[in-house]
């Protein structure tokens, strides 16, 4: 019942926070609104059963990637978005369209998907470890490594001054 | 119990959307970034709901592998962010239209 309780208030938390990223035009407030959505996102994962991708939400999204974002955001002192060019209502109105078209599609899929719980469903950190480095996907872990490491040589190459 | 995965599920949905509605119409770089975050966020969501609705662990291990991709992207992303500002002065989308055909 508490459950209930927590993961509805949680998820209006969510999306009420998504409404501002998108909403307002001071990207420094979109960024904490952002904060809000990832932080109660993690809480959401806590309830659904899944205490390790709670936990690594909040280190990973809140604490390295929004941290990352609000640096590039005071680094560049970024202004508030103007007024909308002229002109552009149409493609606006398409915009919305295709967001509804996105909704009724795979919201149609989702009604109609059972969910159901199975009578144990055990998400601890060590039985999830157990199938991370299992040979099913032990190779991928090493190949996200390289990832980190291309993304890293890349980020620096990028953003390096040229001399 | 059921209604709340299935609720989940929805949720993820309603996220996906409003990101994806962002990237249509925000007209910052680096709101548009943060937007395709919110969007790998609702898939994250949609991954652990079915994870717990068919007892397999396999969601969490891919919700894993996102997480690393999207602090990839992040990290480069706004490497390029930086480099754009440096080139142009400004981080409006629309300034940025050489290769438009």
């Amino acid at each position: 019942m508490i459950d209930a309780v927590l993961f509805y208030a949680f998820a209006a938390l969510a999306l009420g926070s998504a409404l501002v990223v998108v909403g307002q035009r001071n990207p420094l407030y979109s960024a904490f609104a952002l904060i809000v959505t990832l932080v109660s996102l993690s809480a959401i994962f806590a309830l659904l059963g899944s205490p390790f991708i709670a936990v690594l939400q909040l280190v990973v999204y809140a604490g390295a990637i929004m941290v990352l974002f609000l640096f590039v955001l005071m680094l560049l002192n970024v202004k508030p978005e103007g007024d909308p060019p002229a002109g552009k209502g149409v493609l606006r109105t398409a915009a919305f369209l295709l967001v509804a078209v996105l909704v009724a599609e795979v919201g149609t899929v989702l009604w109609r998907a059972t969910a159901r719980v199975p009578p144990v469903f055990d998400a601890s950190p060590r039985r999830v470890a157990h199938l991370l480095f299992s040979p099913q996907y032990v190779y991928v872990f090493e190949a996200t490594s390289i990832l980190i490491l291309a993304a890293l040589v890349g980020a620096v190459a990028l953003a390096r001054k040229e001399t | 119990m059921e209604a709340l995965t299935h609720h989940a599920l929805l949720l993820s949905l309603a996220l996906f959307a409003v990101g994806v509605a962002g990237v249509f119409l925000r007209r910052n770089v680096i709101t548009v970034l943060m937007c395709v975050e919110l969007m790998l966020n609702a898939v994250n969501l949609a991954f652990v709901a079915f994870s717990r609705s068919l007892g397999t662990l396999d969601g969490q291990v891919l919700v894993f592998f996102v997480l690393t991709v999207a602090a990839a992207e992040a990290a480069v992303g706004l490497a390029i962010v930086i480099a754009l500002h440096r080139n142009r002065d400004t981080l409006d989308v629309d300034a940025f239209s050489l290769l438009k055909g």
